[in-house]
């Protein structure tokens, strides 16, 4: 940079800076910025042309007001002009200007970029680095635009000073991280990557910021880069501390240069090329080589900048993941730095280690630093280092040292921060379960966790370990226990209450031998903790004393003693109340054989059933309850101890238990470990889904007529449906009768009767030919889960068919639940001794099954609104691929099998129908409305249909069929 | 009940910290410094809310009186009382600055003792403070002396001790009100109000009973009804008896007596306070018309015209006329040119400021400027503030008007008549805006 000469002090600028320095309040300042804006007003309208330093200096100060936070409207065409001024200074204010208040105003950058054009053009290198710079400061879509092309030239030119170069490269990577899509490498890019050669190091670390983040982008066009970052880097940890130096930093040489070498190596898998590779893993050893040397400096600068390097060749190693040799030295090396007086040390290597962790090859060498690691953790000052240290111990935990790290970890907890304590109470919950060999030792833990630390202990967690005592018998004995001896702490979380109380209504009976244990004394212990929970919990409480009852019939008047109290009986809380009356009757009326029956002991829940299906299951709760409203009342009342509240507590529990793997998944992301991620994050949903792929395959299929039709007939194969069987299957849906099928031989004829959830389908076989059929065989499968959704009984038909006769079939349908797949039928026969293997869909739908049921408005309005879980509903918007005819749309809508609603809705061009699809399961009530756009252009005219039933697939399913009639 | 008071200067600094309850932490001065003194944005409103704590500040120069509580305390009384601790704090040591703050740091504390106990405040009356806050402190009293300071702050009369003496019993009466209003470029008053103070000296010898008496039309109406002066009453009354809108009093005024009989009597603390203070909105005599006129010649120009009328007696005399015309934030250059007084451009200020020594009643001057604009790329119109005036009258613009103030002391051997009296009404501007 030129120096400054004598005349570039702006003694006016530093007057007015001092001014406002010296300025006792805001409105002082205020008035003296007014009086110098007014100056340099009066100033710039002058008539008479101001020099090129007045102006400068005019420039300079609008650009100080404007720093103080006042705003500026007026200067900027003279900062441009200062653009094209020859001196340094001139032009470097005026960029300055131009970089710091410059908006996308048209006229402006016009003229801004023309200066900077010259700038770039003029050979001084300055000039062009200013300009450079400028651009990049700004980095507006209009820059990129203007000099997207003209840089990478620049920066590749061989007659470029290495100054500019630097400046070029790093300008190209502001505007590709701006607007990558302008800034088109192409031609270059071999170009760029050869930079990684130049003589000059700042144009080496200048192009590979540059190289780097193209290379992650598209890596295939930049994969010689490899190559060459490795020879230049095994040349730079090569050479003698003093051969660099400028680039030597407290005798490192270039460690800033070998940080973004091997950073950028990390975009890569290993070289293929042996060559390389073996100069590579050279250079990673000399690197690792010379962490043990003695420190050439007792400065810090020393080791950061040894350390950042040895740092980043470990990341790199891990990132390789290939060779076990540098793995474990890498490990050994971290854990040196493990008891390292240096916070920040300590913390990177625990960091790096919990990724080593995952490596297959070094996860044992990791190991054997699991008392340093238990050490960190329960002395580091530092919260972070503690959290790391957490973070590697869950990391390197697996079955052989699960015990160990647990317990630490819990002993941990006790003292842990606030910040971690959830986070580390998942860990160990995930950990017990995980590695649990022996289900007394995992109801220890999850027991301890909780009276540890109750609070942090989600909901799921206590969930899951009432699933796993109920599950297991030979632990249930050992829980009840086990919670009746945590009970007995004078204070105890309500998480464990809400453990203790269930566990001893359904257990309790297993420890009533021991006369410390009594049925009264379990009693009396549950019911002293009842006075300090929540609702929840006391209504759960509630249920347990119930079932006590049944248990121990001798607790019966203390029980309903305290049921009748005035605190529960009129409890101002309705669950509550209604639980206290409800069993208070239960227990007076029924007979203990009832009682015996209604509160039997909970059923084993479905073990590790996938929670994708749980969710799906969740998804589905509610609209079943309004369908099944009556008989799951009478079973609230009687069936399952009448614990509805348990129930489905539990059912959230297994409905909800992603939820903490997915937490767990988003905290494990503040781990570095990239591996491991994977396996220890969902491994709740591991546990769950073990057992059954096939359900959730079955949940899962909802694609229609795809069919994968199952060999069910053993001779030979039933063809595949033919492809349109598909179309065929719609002309069907409003329409009962019709021609099913045709070609040259054969026509099949369709005539279909429903009533309720029964129907018959008389099917009319044609030959069209004059020559006989034989072995003429027709079946009638379904495949998949539809064998229980639909019952099908077909008649056999004879196996020869004369020519030009026809033959008839009868079908006996009965829908038992709701479907949504269509029966296949498949028809074999042969004519003229060729086999005919015909597959078609039968056309039996969901809708076929539609009883119309008329009501007025209100009503229909009154059941609309109640179905208005968003579940409940499916909605389409489609175009209409024929006319709007409103009777033709009537007929449909008749035919579909609903009522057709008049003057219900208020707009009469909406059809509104109504109807109750009939299974042997159940009724699933039916609202539908169809809104056309009748008044838009013929080719534009559009549906909505919505559908809302009180079952989600019903609605989905009708909907679909329905979107494809109009 | 206030937690504890601080003054700071204009950099932030604590001058003054005196804390009266435990809830107010050190931490509370720093709070209101970041976030008040130099908050990034200027903090307009008086009251500020930070964690649970609020300031109550008012500004005087450079200096920031700063009310912290924790509780939910009345404003008003608040605001009153840092108003009444500036008029103690000027009545001893004169102008509130930071040099005089921290030259009497030592009776400042001692004042605080004095009028704020546990944070309730307590007797701020000057005059009483004076017999025992001293600035050469109370060392040479004798027994006596410090008894009756005890009767006093405790007796029924707080304000005035017993036993003054003078030799002339002399009373100054000064009526002083402000002005206010907004005035539409068309003439139309938008809105109008008079503030006004009662402020008396009074140097009267012993215990005396004063009433006061003034055009109120109330009161005046009363006395009509009463029919002990009814015709004259309506003679004189007819046009100039006055509304007040509302009005408070020291507290020496028997306000049990103005309720039942309108009447304003008292016996007068000693030396200068505040009798009373009132609002009139109804009938206000506006002393000047400003008539404006602004023209826009093309992107670059303006032309502005300001005509000022004066509306009272040709006899009074107008003083301090200041009229400020704003100029837009782009004025790269003024010409001025007026027939009376001085103007001229201030750009700290971005307005024109023309002043007028003198002026008499039902005359008329004018001034007219050419403004010259710099273009700029801001889309933005100038917002037109209006034009603001300043000046000082003669006379009570609201037609207040002192019918009389009786003197009466039973004890003492003087009268009413032996007592001298001066009455004065000075009328000064408060918001006194014409929009252009």
């Amino acid at each position: 940079m030129p120096a400054v000469s004598k005349g570039d002090g702006m003694r006016g600028l530093a007057v007015f800076i001092s001014d406002i320095r010296n300025c006792k309040s805001k409105e002082a300042e205020i008035k003296r910025i007014n009086k110098e804006l007014a100056n340099i007003r009066s100033k710039f309208k002058g008539d008479k042309a101001l020099d090129g330093y007045s102006k400068k200096k005019y420039v300079c100060k609008l650009l100080f007001i404007f720093l103080l936070g006042h705003d500026i409207d007026f200067g900027h065409m003279e900062a441009v002009n200062l653009l094209s001024s020859n001196k340094y200074t001139e032009k470097q204010i005026g960029y300055l200007f131009i970089s710091v208040l410059v908006n996308s105003n048209s006229e402006l950058i016009r003229l801004i970029n023309n200066a900077i054009k010259n700038d770039l053009s003029s050979r001084n290198p300055t000039f062009m680095c200013l300009a450079l710079h400028c651009i990049a400061n700004v980095g507006s879509r209009e820059m990129a635009e203007a000099f997207a092309g003209e840089i990478p030239r620049i920066l590749v030119a061989g007659d470029t000073m290495d100054s500019v170069k630097q400046s070029a490269a790093l300008c190209l990577l502001r505007l590709y991280k701006a607007s990558p899509d302008l800034v088109l490498m192409g031609e270059w890019t071999s170009r760029v990557v050869h930079l990684l050669n130049d003589q000059h190091m700042g144009v080496v670390t200048a192009a590979i910021s540059l190289i780097t983040c193209l290379s992650s982008k598209n890596p295939d066009e930049f994969k010689t880069c490899v190559s060459l970052a490795v020879s230049r880097l095994s040349r730079i940890v090569s050479s003698a501390s003093t051969d660099l130096q400028d680039y030597t930093y407290y005798f490192v040489p270039a460690p800033w240069l070998s940080c973004k070498l091997l950073r950028l190596l990390q975009c890569y898998p290993p070289p293929e090329d042996g060559a390389v590779k073996g100069r590579l893993v050279e250079c990673l050893e000399t690197i690792l080589n010379k962490a043990q040397e003695p420190p050439k400096s007792k400065k810090v600068q020393h080791s950061n900048a040894k350390n950042a390097i040895l740092f980043e060749a470990i990341s790199l190693i891990i990132h390789y993941d290939s060779e076990p040799n540098l793995l474990v030295r890498a490990c050994n090396q971290l854990g040196q730095f493990l008891q390292h007086r240096e916070t920040n040390l300590r913390y990177l290597a625990l960091e790096s280690m919990c990724t080593l962790a995952s490596s297959e090859f070094s996860h044992e060498a990791v190991k054997t630093h699991i008392e340093t690691v238990i050490n960190a953790l329960k002395t580091e000052r530092d919260v972070s280092v503690r959290q790391r240290a957490a973070d590697l111990l869950y990391a390197m935990c697996d079955r052989s040292n699960a015990k160990q790290i647990v317990a630490e970890m819990l002993s941990y907890l006790e003292t842990a921060d606030y910040s971690i304590r959830e986070e580390m109470v998942l860990k160990v919950a995930i950990l017990a379960e995980k590695y649990a060999v022996d289900y007394s030792w995992y109801v220890d833990t999850i027991l301890n966790l909780i009276r540890i630390a109750g609070d942090y202990v989600s909901e799921e967690v206590w969930y899951r370990v009432i699933q796993i005592v109920i599950n297991r018998d030979d632990v249930q004995g050992y829980a009840a226990k086990t919670v009746f001896e945590a009970l007995q702490a004078p204070a105890c979380h309500e998480n464990m209450v809400k453990v203790g109380g269930y566990i001893l209504g359904e257990f309790g009976n297993l420890i009533a031998g021991d006369p410390r244990s009594s049925p009264l004394v379990q009693f009396n212990l549950l019911h002293s903790k009842f006075h300090l929970c929540s609702v929840p919990t006391r209504a759960l409480l509630l249920s347990a004393y119930i079932k006590f009852i049944n248990l121990f019939p001798e607790t019966k008047a203390t029980i309903q003693e305290v049921l009748r109290s005035d605190s529960q009986i009129r409890n101002s809380d309705v669950e509550l109340q209604q639980r206290a009356v409800e069993y208070l009757k239960l227990s007076s009326i029924a007979s203990t054989d009832v009682l015996a029956t209604v509160l039997e002991e909970m059923p084993p829940f479905p073990e590790r059933e996938s929670s994708i299906l749980a969710k799906l299951k969740k998804k589905k709760g509610p609209g079943a309850v309004s369908v099944e409203l009556e008989d799951g009342k009478e079973r609230g009342e009687l069936n399952g101890g009448g614990d509805r509240g348990g129930d489905a507590a539990i059912a959230a529990s297994n409905a909800s238990t992603p939820s903490p793997s997915a937490d767990l998944l988003g905290l494990r992301s503040t781990a570095p470990v990239s591996g491991t991620t994977p396996s220890a994050g969902s491994l709740l949903v591991d546990v769950f889904s073990e057992a059954g792929p096939s359900a959730t395959s079955a949940g899962v299929n909802d694609d229609g007529f795809l069919s994968s039709a199952p060999p069910t007939v053993a001779s030979e194969d039933p063809a595949p449906p033919l492809p349109e069987s598909d179309e065929l299957l719609n002309k069907f849906v409003c329409k009962n009768n019709g021609v099913l099928f045709e070609n040259q031989l054969l026509q099949i004829g369709i005539k279909s009767e429903y009533r309720q959830n029964l129907g018959r389908m008389y099917l009319f076989y044609g030959n069209k030919t004059s020559v006989q059929f034989v072995s003429f065989n027709t079946t009638v499968s379904c495949p998949g889960e539809l064998q229980s959704q639909l019952n099908v009984q077909t008649k056999t038909v004879e196996p020869l068919v004369e020519g030009g006769a026809q033959v008839q079939q009868v079908i006996n349908i009965e829908c038992l639940t709701d479907f949504i797949d269509a029966p296949l039928l498949n028809i074999k026969f042969r004519y003229g001794g060729a086999l005919q293997n015909i597959s078609l869909k039968l056309p039996v739908t969901i809708n076929k099954f539609f009883q119309p049921t008329e009501m007025a408005a209100a009503d229909f309005f009154q059941r609309w609104k109640q179905l208005s879980q968003p579940q409940q509903e499916a909605q389409k918007i489609f175009k209409a691929s024929h006319g709007m005819d409103t009777e033709v749309l009537k007929a449909k809508l008749l035919g579909l099998g609903t009522a057709l609603l008049e003057n219900v809705d208020p707009n009469p061009e909406n059809y509104v129908c109504a109807g109750v699809i009939q299974t042997k399961a159940q009724q699933v009530g039916c609202l539908l409305r169809l809104e056309p756009n009748a008044q838009a252009q013929p080719g534009e005219q559009m549906y909505r249909l919505t559908l809302r039933s009180s079952k989600d697939t019903v609605s989905q399913r009708v909907c679909d069929l329905l979107a494809e009639q109009f | 009940m206030i937690g504890g008071l601080f003054i700071y200067n204009h950099k932030g600094e604590v001058l003054i910290s005196r804390v009266y309850r435990d809830d107010i932490g050190r931490n509370a001065v720093d709070a209101f410094r970041v976030n008040v003194i130099h908050a990034r944005q200027q903090v307009r409103s008086p009251v500020t809310n930070i964690a649970r704590t609020s300031f109550f500040h008012v500004k005087r120069s450079n200096i920031w009186l700063a009310a912290v509580t924790k509780q939910n305390v009345n404003a008003a009384m608040v605001f009153e009382f840092l108003y009444k601790m500036c008029d103690v704090m000027a009545s001893y040591f004169g102008k509130i600055s930071e040099e005089n703050i921290k030259n009497n740091f030592v009776l400042i504390y001692e004042l605080l003792d004095e009028i704020l106990d546990f944070g309730y405040p307590q007797n701020s009356e000057t005059g009483s403070l004076k017999t025992f806050i001293t600035q050469q402190g109370i060392k040479g009293q004798t027994k006596e002396e410090q008894s009756q300071i005890t009767s006093q702050v405790t007796g029924q009369i707080g304000w005035r001790r017993e036993g003054i003496k003078y030799r002339r019993n002399e009373l100054f009466l000064d009526v002083l009100e402000s002005v206010n209003l907004l005035m539409s470029p068309q003439g139309q008053v938008l809105s109008a109000h008079v503030s006004g103070r009662v402020v008396m000296k009074s140097y009267l010898s012993g215990m005396p009973e004063c009433k006061f008496g003034m055009n109120d039309k109330i009161i005046i109406d009363k006395a009509g009804k009463g029919g002990v002066t009814n015709e004259a009453g309506k003679s004189t009354s007819g046009k100039q008896s006055i509304a007040i809108d509302d009005c408070t009093f020291n507290q020496c005024v028997r306000l049990s007596k103005f309720d039942s009989e309108r009447s304003i009597s008292f016996i007068p603390p000693d030396g200068e306070y505040e009798l009373m203070r009132y609002r009139t909105t109804k009938d206000i005599i506006l002393p000047f018309r400003v008539i404006p006129l602004v023209r826009e010649v093309g992107r670059t120009k303006l032309e502005v015209k300001v005509v000022i009328k004066s509306n009272f007696k040709p006899s009074l005399l107008a003083q301090k006329i200041e009229v400020r015309i704003p100029t837009p934030l782009n004025t790269s250059g003024v010409q001025v040119i007026c027939m009376k007084g001085k103007a001229k451009y201030k750009a700290s200020e971005n307005a024109i400021v023309w002043k007028i020594k003198r002026m008499a009643g039902m005359k008329e001057s004018q001034i007219s400027a050419e403004i010259e604009l710099l273009p700029t790329n801001d889309k933005k119109k100038w917002a037109r503030p209006p034009i603001s005036m300043n000046f000082e009258v003669p006379f009570a613009p609201s037609g207040l008007k002192v019918r009389y103030l009786k003197v009466f002391e039973s004890k003492l051997n003087y009268s009413d008549h032996d007592v001298i009296k001066w009455v004065r009404y000075i009328g000064r501007s408060g918001i006194y805006e014409t929009r252009c």
